[in-house]
């Protein structure tokens, strides 16, 4: 935790309130995102008890699996999901824009330009917290591998149609929100988190409901007082009057509630299938579907405080303005959307179980590349995020007292003014360190020379001294044109007040790894001919 | 006691070399690991394994993991034969490579691998050769720190040699990733694992060495650093007890500073304990306590005696190294030693102190003062790092109480599935460590 974040989570304990971390949205909010608010059956990994799903905050789609250990019911249940979210993924796989994008001819062996479809916007799935992220994973994991009695008339157990197209959605989404300032798949407490700091710790940040408690308390409560009811209030029935955001729910409300309207269920269903004429079925339904009722009564009081806190997170959200590079971020979501819808038409396999060596090599390289890249860019957008960096010696802030012009030595001497920039920021300069300043967008590098020896207001202790402003020699050595004149406004003036990092602000591409079939000796050699992955077997867990 | 008496460190290593040069040159594996301690005499094996392979007619491709390392080994190579035509592969930044470089005569410098083609010997970093591609792979290749590099690294380059030789540590420092890989954790190519443990689940077969002297550690540190950091591959150090003598003319002036001076001088190790507090990571009492033992090493006019020579080398500023964890608490180091007038000792963090040495080390230990133990600051490779870089004395200086914050927080990093659990494991090293220290502790209220 940097230290800055360290103070605010102190500031947020003393004033009862959480402190922002942000001055702008570094995230993408989409228009319209899908909310999924999930919950899991407890004992059994990736029984879904039920859900709420859908666009509109007023109008949920309740989803309930009133037996999760019957695999029909749990069938049934990811048809009803397929038939919320793939609809909703498709409006937006049509709606299509021109687009470039580099290729290597695969005759010539060049790189060449290609014009290719990349969707115009992408859809956005939120859900309540990360576990809810993991959920995700696992349900698409659960479910990319079936098959349907269409795609294989001989598998013994068939999922229901897009059954396992909904699994491999759900898998990309998984897969993408792995990657750093993506923005397919959010979790709300990571994007609260990510913009306010509470008065709590981060594991206890992860409680949505004591979250917004930090963040916008009721009136006359603090933050902290909220929090803990947030989180411990029950009432007289010992049931939480803020129920966890799941998919995992309250031992109370398992034991108490949810066991034996799941046991009456079980019962009715027992007894009608034993009912003797018509006339007692008939009851016996009714009865059935009055215990069913019970269940889905239950388990939507659950999940309806968490829908209202996932929209009011997102209203939270909403009220900041978004950060100048989101839009680029997100255009980079949209173009991994476009690639999963592209694979799913042209009739690819759904994703590998494993990663090959190659393609976990790239993944990692991408994910360290968007790490950096994400960092940068909310620094360059976010003033209190660079006050971050300057306060860990990464970046400063001063005013220019100085300029004078020099030229670099060569053939054709080009222009490497000397500015001198007075600061109160203690920067980590080694010799000759590269900085930058945004220049129009773009970074204009500089060298640092020196800590200015006494010249005016500055320090003769050469820099890192206690207190006061230090002077600091930069040579500007790029973007000035090609000219021995620098170009009009690519030179510092005296008295600008310029920002410098010592990051880097853009990222270079890494070095291009081997194709899969020339995978080297050292790490296993090439996996051999790719064959589609037989579905899952069936286990005996499967039929219990 | 026989058999300790018959130890001839000179003799192991040689027997040990041979080894390695045999199964490297001759031997019918594509690759050979060799595991060395610290200061076991690495680059002197590299240096001989490419002159070697170069006089055998291999065209031979060397990966390093730095710059510095690289322009080292040339340097290395051409003290060694400054008739081998030696080509430095180097990056089109400004600044490339040592400008030390220029004055070698049949060292050839270029950014092309092109322009160095036929040369008996190349050298780069791993990250340049993960650019280059040819249609004729090199016939051998030696990795140098691969337990430093990464899994996917080495995927990178792997298709430019046909046999290697794999050179590192494995005790120090594991190679990280800003992102998590946990996704891959126990898969055998997992890309954020070191390039050795990927090469070795994949070819298990291959020969491993070990280099079993360290040369650099004194007597009085090898076993410490053996027991705490390779309990199954133990090493001995290449000189004795009294060979190595570090006096100085200035006595002490009592103060716990020159008194942990002294002890370490005489002990090899020295301990400044601060009272306990929790403190933000620069804490600044343990900074200027790190700082005026380095002021006070070089004041006192120290001189080194090792390994024969008659006569002692001064203790001036270049032989003298602080180590840290962080990098702003390496910042904060230099910041006060500036203010007390001390320049040109070096100060950084372990990372960046792998593969140097020098005669004394100050260091500041990763856990003082730190309200949490943390997998990063637990890692048994950041303090054998610090430990493992000196030839006269080390003197660690911390605060109170970090043997009850081991025992609050015991490792609780979730076991994965197929991964190799590293053993020992830091909660162990640091006990290790902290019990021997202990022995050498001097108190010190500033």
């Amino acid at each position: 935790m940097s230290l800055i974040a360290t103070l605010a989570r102190l500031e947020a304990v003393a004033t009862g309130r959480a402190q922002p971390t942000a001055t702008v949205r570094h995230r993408r909010l989409s228009q319209r995102p899908l909310v999924f608010v999930p919950l899991t059956t407890a004992g059994e990994a990736g029984a879904p008890l039920g859900a709420l799903v859908g666009t509109d905050r007023d109008a949920p789609r309740l989803l309930v699996v009133p037996q999760p250990r019957d695999r029909d019911l749990r069938f049934a249940f990811l048809a009803e999901l397929a038939d919320v979210v793939l609809p909703y993924i498709d409006s937006y796989a049509d709606a299509v824009e021109a687009a470039e994008r580099n290729e290597t001819d695969p005759e010539t062996g060049k790189r060449v330009k290609v014009e290719v479809e990349l969707c115009a916007d992408a859809p956005q799935l939120i859900v309540p917290s990360r576990a809810g992220v993991d959920y995700v994973r696992l349900l698409g994991r659960s479910m990319r591998f079936r098959r349907t009695a269409e795609q294989d008339p001989q598998t013994p157990y068939p999922a229901p149609p897009r059954v396992p197209l909904l699994g491999r959605w759900l898998t990309h989404f998984g897969e993408r929100s792995r990657v750093p300032g993506s923005a397919l798949l959010q979790a709300v407490t990571e994007l609260l988190g990510r913009h306010w700091a509470t008065g709590q710790s981060s594991l206890e940040d992860q409680h949505l409901g004591a979250l917004l408690a930090w963040i916008d308390p009721p009136a006359g409560e603090t933050g902290a007082q909220a929090a803990l009811r947030a989180e411990l209030a029950r009432d007289a029935d010992g049931q939480l009057l803020c129920p966890p955001a799941g998919p995992a729910t309250d031992p109370a409300f398992d034991n108490k509630l949810l066991a034996p309207a799941i046991e009456r269920y079980d019962r009715a269903r027992t007894a009608l299938a034993a009912a003797q004429d018509g006339l007692q079925a008939d009851d016996l339904l009714g009865a059935l579907t009055a215990a069913e009722g019970e269940i889905r009564a239950l388990v939507s009081s659950r999940m309806l405080p968490t829908w209202d806190a996932v929209w009011r997170g997102l209203d939270l959200l909403r009220s900041l303005p978004e950060g100048a590079h989101v839009e680029e971020r997100w255009t980079r979501d949209r173009w991994s959307f476009t690639g999963h819808r592209d694979r799913v038409v042209a009739g690819e396999p759904p994703q590998p179980r494993r990663d090959d060596a190659v393609t976990a090599a790239n993944k990692l390289a991408t994910r360290e590349r968007e790490q950096a890249r994400l960092e940068a860019q909310e620094a360059l957008d976010d003033p209190l995020v660079m006050a971050a960096r300057r306060l860990a010696g990464e970046a400063f802030a001063g005013e220019v007292v100085d300029v004078v012009m020099a030229y670099g030595e060569g053939k054709r001497p080009s222009p490497r003014p000397l500015v001198t920039v007075r600061t109160e920021d203690l920067p980590h300069l080694a010799e000759r360190a590269k900085v930058y300043r945004s220049l129009g967008g773009k970074p204009q590098a500089a060298e640092f020379v020196r800590w200015a020896a006494e010249g005016d207001a500055g320090r003769a202790d050469g820099g890192h001294g206690a207190g006061g402003a230090g002077l600091l020699v930069l040579r500007i050595v790029d973007k000035m044109g090609r000219g021995k004149e620098p170009e009009a406004g690519s030179v510092p003036e005296k008295g600008d007040r310029l920002c410098f990092t010592l990051f880097e602000h853009e990222q270079r591409g890494g070095a291009k790894l081997p194709d899969p079939e020339e995978t080297p000796w050292t790490h296993g050699g090439p996996p051999g001919e790719q064959t589609p992955e037989a579905p899952d077997s069936v286990t005996q867990e499967d039929l219990l | 006691m026989s058999t300790e008496a018959a130890f001839d460190p000179g003799t192991a290593a040689t027997r040990a070399t041979d080894a390695i040069l045999r199964d490297t040159l001759h031997g019918t594996a594509r690759g050979v690991v060799v595991d060395s301690p610290p200061g076991a005499g690495k680059s002197t094996l590299v240096v001989r394994a490419a002159l070697e392979l170069a006089d055998a007619g291999r065209s031979l491709m060397v990966v390093a993991q730095t710059n510095a390392q690289v322009d080292d080994l040339v340097e290395r190579l051409a003290r060694k034969n400054p008739e081998l035509p030696v080509g430095r592969l180097h990056s089109s930044d400004a600044d490339p490579y040592d400008k030390a470089l220029d004055r070698l005569a049949n060292v050839r410098k270029s950014a092309k691998a092109a322009e160095l083609a036929g040369l008996p010997v190349v050298i780069s970093t791993a990250a340049k050769w993960a650019h280059v591609k040819v249609d004729e792979p090199w016939r051998h290749a030696i990795v140098d720190e691969a337990y430093q590099m990464r899994s996917d690294g080495l995927l990178a380059v792997a298709g430019l040699f046909e046999r290697a030789l794999f050179v590192g540590d494995p005790g120090q420092l594991d190679p990280f990733s800003i992102v998590g890989g946990e996704q891959w954790a126990g898969l055998s190519y997992d890309p954020s694992a070191s390039a050795v443990s990927t090469l070795l689940a994949h070819n298990p077969q291959l020969p491993q060495h070990r280099l079993p002297v360290s040369w650099r550690l004194p007597a009085s540190a090898a076993p410490l650093v053996s027991d705490a950091f390779y309990p199954y591959t133990p090493f001995r150090s290449g000189t004795d007890h009294g060979d190595r003598l570090l006096s100085f003319a200035v006595p002490s002036d009592g103060s716990g500073v020159d008194r942990v001076i002294d002890e370490a001088a005489e002990s090899g190790w020295g301990l400044l304990e601060l009272p306990a507090r929790h403190t933000p990571r620069t804490d600044p009492e343990a900074v200027r306590a790190v700082a005026t033992v380095v002021r006070r090493l070089l004041d006192r006019g120290g001189a080194a005696l090792a390994d024969g020579s008659p006569d002692p080398t001064p203790l001036t500023a270049g032989r003298v190294a602080v180590g840290t964890a962080h990098r702003d608490q390496a910042a904060a180091v230099r910041a006060a030693l500036t203010e007390l007038g001390v320049a040109d000792v070096t100060v950084d963090t372990a990372n960046r102190l792998q593969g140097m040495e020098f005669d004394v080390t100050v260091i500041l230990h990763p856990l003082s003062g730190r309200p949490d133990a943390t997998a990063f600051h637990l890692e048994t490779g950041r303090l054998c790092v610090l430990a493992s870089r000196h030839r006269h004395a080390c003197v660690v200086v911390c605060r109170a109480g970090v043997g009850d914050l081991l025992d609050e927080y015991p490792s609780t990093e979730p076991v994965q599935l197929g991964t190799l659990v590293k053993f020992p494991d830091g909660w162990e090293a640091n006990h290790a460590v902290l019990a021997h220290l202990a022995e050498h502790r001097v108190p010190w209220r500033p």
